[in-house]
């Protein structure tokens, strides 16, 4: 019970002092949710961009060529192979001849394929996987190679592999600016506790000759600096969500001349609450950090 | 009456070897009021600072309430003060609180419920007879006034031992009589009292100690 009626008086104390200098507390709340932003509104970018192309582009598929003797047994024999294999999402059929008459089919190749002796086509199957991450995809064009009959196993896989590697550097700069600007809010906050404690040096004093614990007198400065990571942290979201809807309107208007559909995402509610999370979280460190430097030379 | 405080052989030694305390023995009971006398720099804050742990001996050994105070973990150094009352020579009050407020520091401290708290605070401020000056700043406060609160906070805990350094400094001899007058009430309800001063015939009929460039001469 003391312990709760010691928390309350602590997070009175805090926001009390976050009151007693409006200013100060206003523009390092603005410091933290810019900082935080930054991050957040990349990684938001990054993921809608991720979405559009996914989205815009064909689904990646391996296509199976069987051997040119395959019987229709063997064709039977593969395609319930595939039918039973649960990393496969479908796949279809092309007989010889299917493929035969698209190719006729095609100007400029029709006349070709007239003068050839015989059907050059095997009969092949396009699967397409569930997962289409590139390490699946190879990991099943593996399985699959391994099929009776099957002469070549082509990965239609090319641009996922571009995407992902675009997909992995466009996160690693996130993460390298979020940890960078996050180091900053640590700075901030041990910054601002530095010149919190020396301006209670006298209340530190009195309040340990009067017998504080050194909880008792750390208390109420980690819940500012927490405080002020969590009002960052909030600012942070706004200024996302704000962003969000704001360019949501022009971005779909550039993707309809491109004869795509786009809807800018914000962040879901998981990460809206992770974000201010992690502001507090990193308001609490700069905070602790800096009482454990200062607050025994007070 | 049982020994409350008890010096055994103590010596304070500040760098780069000056000697505050050497080789002081002596006890207070349970309950008595102690004046400690000598000139400025005698050692009688030091005296104090030992009770209070705010210092350690360089030899022997302080015991309160029969524990070695210099021998006590830093953890458990809180929890010996809340049982001391202490006035200090500077008050060290909280200029930006009220004199309410400075009194409910201690009891904040102590985790007390705001209400019960704030009975005692009152019942402290009317004692020392600044009920009535609860809402101002001590800046506003005289220096008698400042003193009486400075009282008021250290015994709104109702502690077992107060410790008092110097509080007739700076004092006119009416308001220093009138502060000795609250020091003898206390000490009457059997709160044991330690104060330091120049002069001892401020405390008539008290018990002292005098100290001299550390040593005890009397």
């Amino acid at each position: 019970m003391i312990w709760l009626l010691q928390h309350r008086q602590a997070l009175a104390l805090a926001l009390l002092r976050l009151k007693a200098s409006p200013l100060n507390s206003l523009l390092s709340i603005l410091a933290m949710g810019v900082a935080l932003a930054l991050p957040a509104g990349g990684q938001l970018l990054v993921d809608n961009g991720v979405r559009l192309a996914r989205s815009s582009a064909p689904a990646p598929q391996i296509s199976l060529y069987l051997r040119m003797d395959a019987d229709s047994a063997q064709v039977a024999g593969v395609r319930e192979r595939l039918a039973a294999n649960r990393d496969i999402a479908s796949s279809q059929f092309l007989s010889r001849d299917e493929t035969l008459q698209r190719f006729k089919g095609s100007e400029g190749l029709r006349d070709v394929i007239d003068v050839l002796p015989q059907n050059p086509f095997p009969h092949a199957f396009v699967v397409t996987p569930r997962d289409d991450s590139p390490a699946s995809m190879d990991l099943l064009a593996v399985e699959l190679r391994a099929l009776p009959a099957v002469d070549h196993v082509q990965l239609d896989s090319d641009w996922v592999r571009r995407l992902d590697a675009l997909l992995r550097f466009l996160k690693s700069a996130v993460a390298v600016l979020a940890l960078m600007l996050g180091t900053g809010l640590v700075a901030i906050t041990f910054n601002i506790t530095r010149t919190q404690v020396l301006m209670q040096r006298d209340e530190i004093v009195v309040s340990e000759l009067l017998g504080a614990t050194a909880s008792y007198v750390r208390r109420p400065f980690l819940y500012f600096g927490t405080l002020l990571g969590l009002l960052g942290g909030v600012l942070a979201w706004c200024v996302v969500l704000a962003a969000s809807v704001w360019l949501g309107q022009p971005l779909q208007e550039v993707a309809l001349l491109y004869g795509l559909s786009a809807q800018l995402t914000t962040l879901s509610a998981a990460e809206s609450i992770g974000l201010v999370a992690l502001a507090a979280a990193l308001g609490w460190l700069g905070t602790a950090l800096s009482l454990g430097q200062h607050l025994s030379r007070s | 009456m049982g020994v409350m405080i008890r010096f055994d052989r103590v010596a304070k030694r500040y760098p780069p070897g000056i000697d505050a305390l050497r080789d002081i023995s002596f006890e207070i009971a349970e309950g008595e009021l102690l004046v400690l006398a000598g000139h400025s720099g005698a050692g009688k804050s030091t005296v104090l600072k030992l009770i209070a742990a705010m210092e350690r001996p360089s030899a022997g050994a302080v015991l309160v309430n029969g524990k070695n105070v210099g021998a006590l973990k830093p953890k458990a150094v809180p929890f010996l003060r809340r049982n001391l009352g202490l006035v200090f020579q500077d008050q060290k009050l909280l200029f930006d609180r009220s004199a309410f407020d400075n009194v409910m520091l201690p009891l904040s401290i102590a985790g007390f419920p705001a209400r019960d708290a704030s009975q005692r605070v009152r019942a402290a401020l009317d004692k020392v007879g600044l009920l009535g000056r609860a809402n101002s700043l001590p800046i506003a406060l005289s220096g008698g006034e400042q003193q009486r609160l400075a009282i008021a906070r250290a015994v709104v805990n109702r502690p077992n031992i107060l410790l008092v350094d110097e509080p007739t400094a700076h004092l006119d001899p009416d308001t220093a009589a009138d502060v000795v007058r609250i020091f003898h009430e206390f000490h009457r309800v059997g709160v044991t009292t330690v104060i330091t001063t120049c002069d001892r015939t401020s405390f008539p009929g008290a018990r002292s100690v005098v100290l001299d460039h550390g040593r005890m001469v009397a």
